[in-house]
């Protein structure tokens, strides 16, 4: 345990590394559980290449479908990069993946719950030193923004993806089956993650010094901002239903769901 | 409706201390203040513990009640069970002077390095003009008592006594934030922010804001928006190579030299 925080010279010497009574430890339990659970669950779906295409659905981890070996159907531009040989998830996944990872509700969930850097507030961290965001690797998280753009691009992608998921098998408009309620849900709810982002507030307007110059970014920012304050429900929300559209897919593909309501 | 409670009172100084056992009597709408100055008023003359305004307002009860950092005078006795022992402590992050007093001088040291408002120097006293939507983001800020509870909290330094000489804490990088955001601010001071005051060091774990008994929202429209703003200069070259287009571009100066706490 440290020995050179509250254990200082000079402190009040109390032995103990927290004095608190609640129960401030289910808070990281949990939220190590779920986003390792998403982990496991994404890592498993990556690799796996395969079930990830049943029309008109497309999982969105392997969306858009770059890869020459990308099933029929599920081809995006033509699949150019003929010469992967791996599963046409890995060339999609890292995008999100490092939109995630740098976001700035998920630093706090996973400084907390994984690094227990703290492990909640008032509670004696493990570590003998830290050095935070200064040094390599984490110093990258400055760098959100740039997968904040990615991550909007691969929105736009993904809402394309659900309104083709209005199409019949042959190609016309009227499909309604529950796989299209989840994918177009799934895109409002990445949506409203994506905006809400702190980066996207600022930079929206919230890097302006002078509003009242600039008065349309202001209402975006002040719009940005309202959305901002849920930034972490979106977060577990989207999160939430890329499994469940993802899963989804996965079932209609493997053939373990089948009918005119799928 | 009188009620004896439990308490835990950390009584020592900088070279010893120990939890102590009281019971004392407790009044309907108090609150742990009021309980400790009983405390003080029938059984431990000799307790040291600094207050003032008993309305969270003077920012001078700052404490730790059952592990939470709070300021005793806005802790009501009806929020804890009447057999409930409670445990007051002074902050752990600061030098302890005696009982549940500290030394936060630390604070005053980061106070003074950082940059002062510096408005334009064609600009006198008295004809700053300024519309309500420029300056209210920094007014939130404002509201801060100086209880000095976010940077008690925070584990960069509660956890890392060495992290005291390169980072200042929650309360004076809000402090750089709320005059960057400031309209008639002349001075850039996202260079002071990351090299004087240790930026870097937060990792957004937004304990800072829950302890905040204004209830500022320090991690989302403080520290963050300040990373932001550094990121616009320091790690986004698009930002930078754009900036150099834009029309009515910053003429911002950097922040001057400030002596080290």
């Amino acid at each position: 345990m440290a020995t050179t925080g509250i254990d200082a010279p000079g402190r009040a010497k109390i032995a103990a590394k927290t004095l608190r009574t609640d129960r401030w430890w289910v808070q990281p339990l949990f939220t190590f559980l779920a986003l390792t659970a998403f982990v496991v669950y994404s890592t498993w779906r990556v690799f796996m290449n395969k079930y990830y295409y049943s029309d008109p659905y497309i999982s969105l981890f392997y969306s858009p479908c770059l890869a020459g070996s990308c099933v029929p159907g599920a081809q995006f531009a033509g699949a150019p990069i003929t010469w992967w040989a791996f599963s046409p998830a890995l060339l999609i996944a890292w995008i999100p993946l490092a939109f995630r990872f740098t976001c700035y509700y998920y630093r706090k969930a996973y400084f907390r719950s994984f690094w227990l850097s703290p492990p909640a507030c008032a509670v004696a961290e493990p570590h003998g030193s830290y050095s935070g965001e200064t040094k390599l690797p984490l110093i990258l998280n400055n760098v959100h923004r740039y997968a904040l753009y990615l991550g909007l691009v691969l929105n736009v992608i993904l809402t394309w993806d659900a309104i083709l998921a209005f199409r019949n098998p042959d190609g016309s408009w009227g499909h309604v089956g529950l796989g299209t309620l989840i994918l177009t849900l799934n895109a409002f709810c990445l949506w409203m993650y994506s905006l809400s982002c702190h980066s996207c507030r600022n930079a929206v307007g919230g890097r302006i010094t002078h509003f009242s110059k600039h008065p349309v970014r202001y209402q975006m920012w002040t719009f940005i901002s309202k959305l901002n304050t849920h930034h972490m429900r979106w977060a577990w929300v989207s999160l939430s239903t890329v499994v469940i559209a993802d899963f989804y897919v996965y079932l209609a593909a493997s053939g373990a769901i089948s009918g005119s309501w799928v | 409706m009188t009620y004896k409670a439990k308490l835990r009172v950390w009584r020592g100084d900088d070279e010893s201390g120990d939890l102590k056992n009281y019971e004392v009597d407790v009044n309907e709408g108090e609150v742990v203040l009021d309980i400790v100055h009983r405390l003080q008023a029938t059984q431990a003359p000799d307790l040291a513990v600094r207050w003032n305004c008993k309305a969270g307002k003077c920012g001078s009860c700052s404490a730790e009640v059952n592990g939470k950092p709070r300021l005793m005078c806005m802790t009501r006795m009806n929020t804890f069970t009447e057999d409930e022992v409670i445990t007051i402590t002074p902050m752990r992050t600061f030098p302890v002077i005696r009982d549940l007093v500290t030394d936060v001088s630390y604070n005053y040291a980061k106070a003074r390095m950082v940059p002062a408002f510096a408005p334009p120097a064609d600009l006198e006293p008295g004809d700053y003009r300024m519309a309500q939507v420029d300056v209210e983001r920094s007014q939130e800020f404002r509201k801060c008592i100086e209880c000095f509870l976010c940077n008690n909290v925070c584990h960069v330094m509660r956890d890392h006594e060495d992290n005291k000489a390169s980072f200042s804490g929650p309360r004076f990088l809000m402090r750089i934030a709320e005059l960057d955001m400031h309209p008639l601010d002349t001075v850039d001071r996202r260079q002071t922010a990351v090299e004087d005051h240790g930026l870097g060091y937060c990792n957004i774990t937004k304990c800072c804001t829950e302890v905040c008994p204004e209830h500022i929202h320090i991690t989302d429209n403080a520290l963050i928006p300040l990373k932001e703003r550094v990121a616009d200069r320091k790690y986004d070259p698009l930002f930078s190579v754009a900036s150099l287009f834009r029309k009515g571009k910053e003429k911002r100066a950097a922040a001057p030299a400030t002596p080290k706490g």
